[in-house]
């Protein structure tokens, strides 16, 4: 075991596929699961004589991102050719930006444990397009899919600022629910739509001196729990490499390594920087873009509040914990809509408990957002508001709820219906409060005598009022007027 | 006068392009490369402090076009030219590493 303090650095290369109708520079449409080959033409086939013209939309959506996360957008931008010898990027190049990005310059928030937050820098944001897909077959050759090929994609580079696996997750957490704000990507890591790339080395102190490790690269994460366990996982084992070899960064020593999920350990790929060699230069078949006052404005109109901002502003403004404003804010829909059934009149927590306990457990049945339930965030108050007031227990709250998506009746006509009302009727509860003390003289002398039993035999008590009412009583005006008549 | 470039740069140069050149082509396109560098440098010639570089030949930019859907060519059409395919897929050597 070492005792040497050391220091974790990581910085972050991100790919994220942008939902655009259509790729990058052609009218192929970008459609999940479609037949092999099927979206595919003589552009993003890399046929001679064709000439890819920019998506609009692809490029709006990258200044948007680059817009929330804090960049200086560049006035004036070109594309570059990419020199890439794989199969599945038939050009033998990738159309990329390579000395001027779209965005530099920025940073994300990222929140950390109670609240706190921590500046992450992004170096750079810029726009590509993606490649197809090989598909490893059991014989000895691969199969190619191109119609992902030439699919808008858009890449942020981050400074190496982090310095956990846990900050390296809430990165990619904070990424994924601002890109989905912004509308801009699906942002689903098990389609591919966002891929994570870390790029981690260590700061050892060792006898007063510096070691940094060599960096390594890692590959294949789809999913956040990958993406957290790699870089713990890596962590260590550069720590075991320097005890044992003292090897350090120097010229060409990177490495490559890929994610094993069922060893939860990265495995070597590449160790040479010479596959790297990339010569880039310009795209001749493409003019260069520039940004002027009017354009950016016009694009900066498609920015909202970002998720880390309402979450912060939902604890101070809804008097919700840190945890449930994060709930609230994963999804852009379900935090507007809070807000909506707030302002009609439902009291914060209730309405924020309704929407991320049986609102979420119906929306994922449903397989669509909360928003998209079918409940009027009228009736969702009034529901709330039906709990706060003791008209209905929680629990029949949520058994309301359920119907509401079924038949979207208003919640009173539901409980009703269903006999979910709690009786607060303290004549009639009286009446079955005292059938109930006559009947149980032994429980009744223990409350009143007071003293450890006492406790005991009152929620006794209390469950016979319950049974007899089948749970439509008000457990709270039930207990209060057993305390009155007891004492 | 030095050859612009030399034997190994060839060498890697073609490895980078997947290209397999015999001994003799190595020479040959030695000599070739380094007399279009040579004529190229004419060109340094020029004092170009104040000159901007030209990121594309034509004064134009902002080429867009809107993001619509249009027809591509169908998984028979795409396949027609593959020198081998499996099925609905292009057929190729099989890959070990990819970027
Ligand atoms: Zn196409």
């Amino acid at each position: 075991m070492s005792n040497f303090p050391y220091k974790v650095v990581v910085g972050l290369e991100i790919h994220v596929q942008l939902c655009t109708k259509t790729k990058m520079f052609c009218g192929c449409a970008v459609e999940f699961g479609q037949p092999p080959n099927s979206r595919v033409c003589p552009v993003c086939l890399g046929m001679p004589g064709v000439l890819p013209v920019m998506n609009k939309q692809a490029f709006e959506h990258s200044v948007l991102v680059a817009l929330a996360l804090n960049c200086k957008i560049a006035e004036f931008t070109k594309w570059d050719r990419k020199s890439y010898y794989y199969p599945d990027l038939p050009k033998n190049y990738q159309i990329s930006q390579y000395d001027l990005p779209l965005g530099a310059n920025g940073f994300i928030e990222i929140p950390l444990d109670g609240g706190r937050t921590k500046r992450i820098g992004i170096t750079r944001v810029h726009l590509e397009e993606d490649a197809g897909k090989n598909l490893h077959t059991a014989g000895n050759f691969s199969q190619v899919d191109l119609n992902r090929a030439g699919t808008p994609l858009l890449e942020i580079v981050t400074e190496p600022d982090m310095s956990s696996a846990a900050e390296v997750r809430a990165l990619a957490v904070e990424l994924q629910r601002m890109v989905r704000f912004l509308g801009v990507s699906v942002a689903d890591m098990q389609k591919g739509h966002m891929r994570f790339e870390p790029n981690i080395n260590l700061v050892i102190t060792k006898d007063g001196s510096e070691y940094k490790t060599p960096i390594a690269e890692i590959k294949n994460l789809n999913s956040f729990r990958a993406l957290e366990r790699s870089v713990a996982v890596e962590e260590q084992r550069q720590l075991d490499e320097f005890l044992e070899t003292g090897r350090v960064m120097g010229m060409g020593n990177k490495t490559t390594r890929g994610w094993d999920d069922a060893e939860q350990t990265t495995v070597l790929l590449r160790e040479k920087e010479e596959a790297h060699d990339y010569r880039y230069f310009p795209e001749p078949d493409l003019v260069p873009v520039e940004m002027n006052e009017r354009w950016l404005n016009d694009i900066k109109a498609g920015l909202c509040e970002l998720p880390i901002k309402k979450q912060m502003r939902y604890v101070n403004e809804y008097n919700l914990s840190d945890y449930d404003a994060g709930v609230l804010t994963a999804e852009r829909s379900t935090a507007e809509f809070f807000v909506q059934v707030v302002d009609a009149g439902g009291e914060p927590k209730r309405v924020c408990n309704l929407l991320t306990q049986a609102g979420l457990k119906l929306a994922n049945e449903k397989v669509c957002s909360v928003a998209e339930l079918g409940i009027t965030a009228g009736n969702l108050a009034e529901l709330a508001k039906m709990i706060e007031a003791g008209t209905v227990s929680a629990s029949a709250g949520n058994t309301i709820m359920q119907e509401m998506v079924k038949s979207g009746a208003a919640p009173e006509t539901i409980a009703e219906e269903l006999n979910l009302m709690q009786k607060s009727d303290t004549g009639e509860l009286e009446t079955i409060v005292d059938e109930i003390i006559a009947a149980n003289p032994k429980a009744v002398d223990d409350v009143k005598s007071g003293g450890k039993k006492c406790k005991k035999a009152h929620g006794f008590l209390l469950g016979q009022v319950m049974q007899k009412t089948k749970g439509q009583a008000n457990p709270q005006i039930v207990s209060q007027i057993l305390a009155e008549k007891l004492n | 006068m030095a050859k612009k470039i030399d034997q190994t740069q060839v060498r890697k140069v073609a490895l980078l392009s997947r290209l397999e050149l015999t001994e003799a082509e190595v020479a040959e396109f030695t000599g070739q490369l380094s007399a279009i560098l040579e004529y190229v440098e004419k060109m340094n010639e020029l004092d170009t402090d104040d000159v901007q570089p030209l990121a594309h030949c034509l004064p134009i930019s902002n080429c867009f076009r809107a993001d619509c859907v249009k027809e591509s060519l169908g998984t028979e059409k795409t396949l027609g030219n593959a020198p081998q395919r499996d099925g609905e897929f292009f057929k190729v050597p099989k890959i070990i590493d990819s970027v």
